[in-house]
């Protein structure tokens, strides 16, 4: 697949943020489409989950300039992001355990009845709808999510993400934590929601689910893009030669090959 | 709504069993917590009426319990939120101490002399109230600001607020103990005429079983509309049984406690009454204190259960990140319980400052820790996000039973805190054991 022509829905330009003396980010400037699903990978510490913590408001960026729908946005927290329908699915999943699975779906923007108190009726109900769809055999509505299984945990995080309407996704690493059958379910949910025309940037280690869902690859190094290629264009070794020496192929000399060779 | 994957339970959760009693419990959905609280309360209660001849168990013994037990009982409510959200208020015995002299104060010398109050001008005792309840909230406000924007840690601010506020307590009259409130404002401690009286206790004691059922049915009626699982009928019948009984049998009970004599003859001979053989019986009633007591407990359990800021509390104490993350303001939230404590603060203020008809320099001692063993008692965790609000009063009502069963009996003061300390220890150590058995 090409690329949509037009003005991208997100465009992050320059961005840098440093933790004191250490530069996660560097000057790192990358856009996504409607449409689009952009796989974000790296070693660890290459800077792609702080990246991601910028867009979606919970880490300010200390240089460098955000354009949603070619408009220039700020993002001081995550209520921002949430404004402007960036929803983000974090690796640590981000649940309150002692909270029901209605309650940590809707947490923060949580449905109140005229009076202003919590409708948990149609919160739950509203929750069973969307469960019904992403993770059919999910009935435990009532029990804090602390004593749902992983998977169910990740179909909760998921849910809240996708039933605000996103229009930008943010997953980071989706399917660690997940078995095979888990894992395919969100395959086919990031496939359905490309297909709504929802941009999502995927953050993942495993680099097939990498191939398998990304239409563009943008590889991080030490706080910097390496290359964003287009899938078709690469080969899993050739983006694993840059995940780990943080070179393009053709800058790859033969002592460097040696080296991937060595590590396996 | 049945489903294939309720035969595969989740590990370490059952599925309610139909045949056994834990399995019938369970489906009454009452919580076990709660109700083992309960039965640990009466099991103390008949303990003490046994030992003590059968003596204990009486309408006035148990009324004074309960109005020693709700200056405790109201701040507890509001320490579980705190205690629920990571953090701890030392300061509460302090503050206590500094609004009740403040009240003193204000009803006996400055009203009259700097605001031209004179002890006719109207509704005195509620402009006290008032104002000592805005003060409390702004003191809980100084100190959650420095919390939750500043960064310090509570255990330190507090701490701090219990060192200052109890010394300030001492500038304000200036060492000496201050006494003569309104007598409106003596009405809020309890006592004969502090008490709603017989037929406002029946008529709360209706109102409460009404209540009761009412929240059975609008609970049955929204899980209906929405096609949830319903309790059975059985347990919705059994719940609502249990639940009148109790509030008659309390609001029976407490009207079995009746005036002092001497009080009741001169209300007689005032009002023109005849005093019958056997004397005048005027049943007092509850007593206005373990009204307000009952008001505040309604209240904060609606904040926190029902309310988005009540969810935030717990929501931050389960996961703070995750709150963040999905775009609470977390500073707000965490000043907002402090301010919350300030306010009960006043209002066990008011009930001390009552009680005594005036201050002295070390009411509310030692309140922070009586408080916090009632929260932890009743069941609320220091890792966070767990508590509840009546659990928290049970708690209180735990403890303030041991102590009055206690001296009851003749044991000493220094005796009953050797009893208490006991009895905070094993209470949790058993909470926590139960808890890794449970998961």
């Amino acid at each position: 697949m090409t690329v949509a022509a037009g003005t991208p829905l997100v465009e992050m330009r320059n961005i840098s943020v440093a933790f004191g003396g250490l530069h996660a980010v560097r000057d790192v400037s990358i856009d996504l489409f409607a449409g689009e699903v952009l796989g974000l990978v790296g070693g660890n510490g290459a800077g792609k989950s702080t990246l991601m913590r910028v867009l979606s408001g919970a880490q300010p960026a200390d240089k460098g300039e955000i354009r949603v729908n070619g408009e220039v946005v700020e993002l001081r927290n995550p209520r921002d992001a949430k404004a402007l329908n960036i929803e983000t699915i974090y690796q640590t999943l981000a649940l309150a355990d002692n909270i029901d699975a209605p309650g940590n779906l809707f947490l923060g923007r949580e449905l109140t009845t005229r009076v202003g108190s919590l409708d948990d009726s149609s919160m739950e109900s509203e929750t069973r709808k969307i469960m019904g769809r992403l993770n059919p055999n999910f009935t435990r509505f009532a029990l804090p999510v602390r004593s749902l299984s992983g998977g169910q945990r990740q179909a909760v995080a998921i849910a809240r993400a996708v039933y605000f309407n996103a229009r930008i996704l943010i997953m980071d690493e989706p399917t660690a934590a997940l078995g095979p059958a888990e894992t395919g379910q969100v395959r086919n949910l990031v496939r359905q929601l490309k297909d709504q025309g929802i941009g999502i940037f995927l953050i993942s280690h495993d680099i097939h689910d990498v191939f398998d869902l990304s239409d563009r690859i943008s590889v991080m190094y030490h706080g910097r893009i390496v290359d964003t290629v287009q899938k078709d264009d690469v080969d899993p070794d050739g983006v694993l030669g840059m995940i780990i020496l943080g070179k393009k192929p053709d800058e790859v000399t033969e002592t460097d090959k040696a080296e991937i060779e060595l590590r396996g | 709504m049945t489903n294939l994957a309720e035969a595969a339970p989740v590990p370490g959760v059952q599925p309610p069993a139909r045949t056994s009693i834990r399995g019938l419990i369970a489906q009454t959905e009452i919580d076990l917590r709660l109700f083992g609280m309960l039965v640990v309360l009466a099991g103390i209660l008949l303990a003490f009426n046994i030992l003590s001849g059968g003596k204990f168990f009486q309408p006035t013994n148990m009324v004074t319990l309960a109005v020693q037990a709700s200056g405790v009982a109201v701040i507890a409510t509001g320490m579980v939120l705190i205690i629920v959200s990571r953090n701890i208020d030392l300061s509460v015995g302090s503050l206590v101490g500094f609004i009740a002299m403040t009240y003193a104060l204000l009803m006996t010398d400055w009203m009259p002399h700097l605001l031209g109050m004179g002890p006719d001008f109207p509704f005195r005792w509620a402009i006290a109230l008032g104002l000592g309840i805005l003060l409390g909230a702004g003191f809980g406000a100084i100190q959650g600001f420095i919390i939750a924007y500043v960064g310090v840690p509570s255990f330190i601010v507090t701490l701090g607020g219990l060192l200052t506020i109890r010394g300030l307590v001492w500038y304000l009259s200036s060492g000496a103990a201050v006494s003569g409130l309104d007598p409106g404002f003596q009405l809020v401690g309890g006592g004969a005429l502090g008490s709603i009286g017989g037929t406002m206790t029946w008529i709360v004691g209706v109102i409460g079983c009404l209540a009761i059922v009412a929240l059975l049915i609008n609970g049955r009626r929204q899980r209906r509309r929405y096609g949830f699982p319903v309790r059975p009928m059985w347990a919705e019948a059994t719940l609502a049984v249990i639940g009148c009984v109790a509030v008659i049998g309390l609001a029976a009970f407490a009207n079995n406690n009746f005036w002092p004599k001497g009080l009741a003859e001169r209300y007689a001979t005032q009002n023109n009454i005849p005093i019958p053989a056997g004397g005048l019986l005027i049943p007092t009633g509850f007593p206005n204190p373990i009204m307000l007591l009952l008001a505040v407990t309604l209240v904060m359990t609606f904040i926190a259960t029902r309310r988005r800021f009540g969810r935030y509390v717990y929501a931050y104490g389960g996961n703070p990140d995750a709150t963040e993350l999905a775009g609470i303001n977390t500073r707000w939230t965490i000043l907002k319980t402090y301010v919350l404590m300030g306010v009960l603060c006043a209002l066990a203020a008011a009930i001390a400052a009552a009680r005594l008809n005036g201050a002295t320099l070390d009411v509310g001692q030692s309140y922070e820790l009586y408080v916090i063993a009632a929260a932890v008692v009743g069941g609320t965790s220091f890792a966070g996000g767990i508590g509840t609000i009546p659990g928290a009063v049970l708690g209180a009502f735990v403890m303030q039973s041991l102590a009055y069963g206690l001296s009851f009996m003749g044991v000493n003061s220094p005796g009953q805190n050797v009893v208490a300390g006991i009895v905070l220890i094993l209470a949790v150590g058993f909470d926590t054991f139960n808890r890794r058995r449970g998961s």
